[in-house]
């Protein structure tokens, strides 16, 4: 049972749409042929603070297999990480999940 | 030289280099801040009208190959997203690579390499605290991302650099990005400390 709802819902914060109804967006980091692997580690480490194993797991599957998947979300919320990528220098895309 | 190192009481990281060390790396860091300054942000309209009202950044990826490889596009298979989110990101992007790469100079005039490298036997003492040793990292990436951009350095190709003679630009070069590399090894190992 849900009590009658007596406040209005505040409409005006909801989260970026994607997050609700779409699916999710994904940042994708690629491998180059310049960035050194004890780095890509710490990117990861630092900036979406994942742990050593987690990021040196996701250093690794770029190294191994050409790209993997660092984060997922909202496509804002992905576009910032790309962003944060590029800050970086590394070499990052975003995609809607498939 | 032995590359950076956490300092044990202050926490800070430090690393001693010689004035042609220092000099060199002032050089590439310069170049790099050109580099992002120049090639003024395409209009990213042709229509005349339509970019004299475009205020904001450039919505193509750069003609410059070390350009096209530090702003890459975030979205490969939608170009008008890629040019909207370029439009949003890249001018801050630049920005704040330029500001890393003058944090270089900054900090190794600072410790004393003069305008000009004159004298012989100079060693300098660079002392960085977290947030601008984080500033030199990204800015030898960036550097090391333009040296093998315009080198045309690839996965395991060691055996093509090995094989120049020591007297050829290219070989050079290619020492001077693995040195950065180097430098950039020991400042993470020194960061993770």
């Amino acid at each position: 049972m849900v009590s009658p709802i007596h406040a209005e819902p505040d409409v005006t914060h909801l989260p970026d749409e994607n997050t609700l109804l779409s699916k999710p967006w994904v940042t994708i980091v690629w491998n180059d042929p310049v960035n050194l692997m004890s780095y890509v580690t710490y990117v990861f480490r630092t900036y979406f603070g994942y742990d050593k194993a987690q990021a040196e797991r996701l250093m690794l599957e770029v190294h191994n297999d050409g790209r993997s998947v660092v984060s997922t979300g909202g496509r804002e919320e992905m576009e910032r990480d790309v962003q944060a990528m590029h800050e970086y220098g590394l070499w990052a895309t975003m995609e809607q999940a498939s | 030289m032995s590359g950076f190192e956490r300092h044990r009481r202050s926490g800070q990281v430090i690393a001693n280099f010689t004035g042609f060390e220092a000099d060199l790396l002032r050089s590439l860091a310069s170049q790099l801040v050109e580099l992002l300054r120049d090639e003024a942000a395409a209009p990213s309209s042709a229509d005349p009208l339509e970019a004299m009202f475009d205020f904001s950044g450039p919505t193509t990826a750069p003609e410059d190959p070390v350009l096209a490889r530090l702003f890459p596009d975030a979205y490969p298979d939608d170009e008008e997203a890629a040019g909207e989110f370029r439009r949003f990101t890249e001018g801050t992007l630049r920005t704040s690579k330029a500001e890393a790469a003058v944090a270089i100079v900054d900090d190794l005039e600072d410790a004393g390499l003069p305008p000009e490298l004159t004298e012989d036997g100079l060693h300098l003492d660079v002392e960085l605290d977290e947030r601008r040793a984080n500033q030199w990292l990204r800015s030898f990436t960036d550097i090391r991302l333009a040296l093998a951009t315009r080198l045309g350095v690839e996965e395991d190709d060691e055996a093509r650099w090995a094989s120049l003679p020591d007297e050829d630009p290219m070989s050079q070069a290619h020492d001077i990005y693995e040195w950065v590399g180097y430098l950039q090894e020991t400042l993470v190992e020194a960061l993770n400390a």
